[in-house]
């Protein structure tokens, strides 16, 4: 009797062995590392568009799961995405709106049917996420709503430069934010940065009517 | 037929002013009327006599191509792939499988048509045979077999792709297409971590693109987003694309699926 059960026993532990096995695949960490190399192998240079893009900092290694990072992981991407904020001279944060809702529409750049990464060549991309003026019917909802940025906020100094922060780079005020670190990757640069902060917090912007 | 579909477009945009309907109203009844006469047939039919048609160097037609379900079987093979194939050890989508059989059964240089550039030549061909494939599961539901170790594997790697940060603007496929109802300007963007339902997402391509009168393949679909994401260049067939059809497709299950579809 005492036998029968130790052999059933030790029959289950097999059996649960045997199926542990078959589905035990690669491990979590393996996976991780089988997909980077696929990616490496799978893609190409094309244009401006070089394998060296795959190369992830934090803010990207950090943010590229369904899963938040640890806390003291998004402290660091925003210490370091603060870090990285280069600040206008002299405080001026307001450049021209109506050069900032030009740059707003744009949404080229960077690809590689793109000829120059230079700032110049690149959009903002704004309204493909964001309602900006309300007169532009054809905008996105990945964002928030940008309707009254500036009069919502008093237009007060301290959230000028808080707009001009956020567009520079994102991670900021918000870990693994979606929206590109315009500055920080150099897609903008700091005068056009300087236009989109006119655009959603100047007075006469059509933002703000 | 080009002009027919403009001045279309132009009349739904003008009736949908004076009716003060909804964007998204005049939107939807828009790709009605272009659902309504979906060019995609003309290149379904191309591609049943590709099929069917002997070709390169060994004079062969595809007929004893096997999809999945067997030489020759074409119905409902579409909405089982991508999927394990043991007598090329890979996990392939459907474009890699044609490459293959288009190598082995009639000789052609698949390294060669993957090189190719979209909508030319062979390119061309790959695009009218995935719509008459993929035509031959209109209705059904997607169905991506997970049974082997390596489609599963397959799956693990493309989840970990859809949500891989890069480039100047740090996107991933995730950022447009990792939430419900968001959209990209006027584009719905279907989120693809799930099933996003029938007929949307995996289960709407290949489709006809009416903005570019073009036929375009999962394959171009997935070469296209990744331009948009700012990402170097996917290999044709690559096992990046391969294993994102996995991951999309094996969320899709129960969809049914539409292709080919039409696209504005």
């Amino acid at each position: 009797m005492q036998n029968k059960t130790l052999i059933l026993a030790a029959a289950a532990l097999v059996a649960t062995a045997v199926a542990t096995g078959c589905a035990t695949g690669p491990s979590p960490a393996e996976l991780d590392q089988q997909a980077l190399a696929m990616l490496k192998a799978s893609f190409r240079d094309q244009g401006i568009a070089t394998v060296d893009r795959l190369d992830q900092d934090l803010g990207q290694k950090a943010c590229s799961s369904d899963k938040a990072p640890a806390e003291d992981v998004a402290k660091k991407i925003e210490a370091d995405a603060l870090a990285s904020v280069k600040w206008p001279n002299g405080g001026q944060y307001v450049g021209d709106w109506r050069e900032g809702e030009k740059l707003a529409q744009n949404g080229r750049g960077m690809t590689w049917t793109d000829k120059s990464a230079e700032p110049t060549a690149n959009g903002a991309n704004c309204y493909n996420c964001h309602e900006i003026d309300k007169k532009e019917i054809s905008y996105g909802t990945i964002g928030p709503s940008l309707l009254g940025y500036g009069k919502l906020r008093d237009f007060k100094e301290s959230e000028i430069k808080a707009a001009y922060e956020k567009i520079y780079d994102s991670h900021a005020s918000f870990p693994c934010s979606l929206m590109p670190r315009f500055g920080a990757n150099k897609v903008l640069s700091m005068d056009q940065i300087k236009d989109l902060v006119a655009l959603l917090m100047a007075k006469d912007s059509p933002v703000n009517k | 037929m080009r002009r027919l579909v403009i001045t279309t477009a132009l009349a739904v945009a003008s009736t949908a002013g004076f009716a003060q309907k909804s964007t998204a109203d005049g939107i939807a009844e828009y790709r009605a009327m272009l659902a309504d006469g979906n060019p995609a047939e003309l290149f379904e039919a191309k591609g049943e006599d590709l099929w069917k048609k002997k070709r390169g160097p060994k004079n062969a037609s595809l007929e004893q191509c096997d999809l999945g379900k067997g030489p020759g079987v074409v119905k409902g093979a579409w909405v089982e792939l991508p999927r394990w194939f043991a007598d090329t050890k890979r996990v392939q989508d459907l474009e890699s499988r044609l490459l293959t059989c288009m190598e082995t059964l009639q000789g052609l240089n698949a390294a060669e048509i993957a090189k190719a550039p979209f909508g030319k030549g062979e390119q061309a061909n790959m695009e009218a045979l995935a719509a008459w494939i993929s035509a031959e599961s209109r209705g059904a539901k997607m169905n991506l077999p997970q049974g082997h170790a390596e489609e599963r594997r397959m799956y693990e790697l493309g989840k970990r792709a859809f949500f891989f940060r890069g480039g100047p603007m740090d996107f991933s496929c995730a950022s447009c297409h990792g939430e419900d109802g968001k959209r990209i300007r006027l584009q719905d963007l279907p989120n693809l971590t799930k099933n996003p339902g029938d007929g949307v997402g995996f289960a709407a391509w290949p489709a006809y693109r009416v903005s570019s009168g073009e036929m375009w393949s999962m394959q171009r679909r997935l070469n296209d987003c990744y331009r948009q994401q700012r990402f170097p260049y996917p290999g044709y067939a690559s096992d990046v694309t391969i294993s994102l059809g996995v991951y999309m497709g094996v969320n899709a299950k129960g969809a049914e699926s539409i292709a080919p579809a039409i696209k504005r």
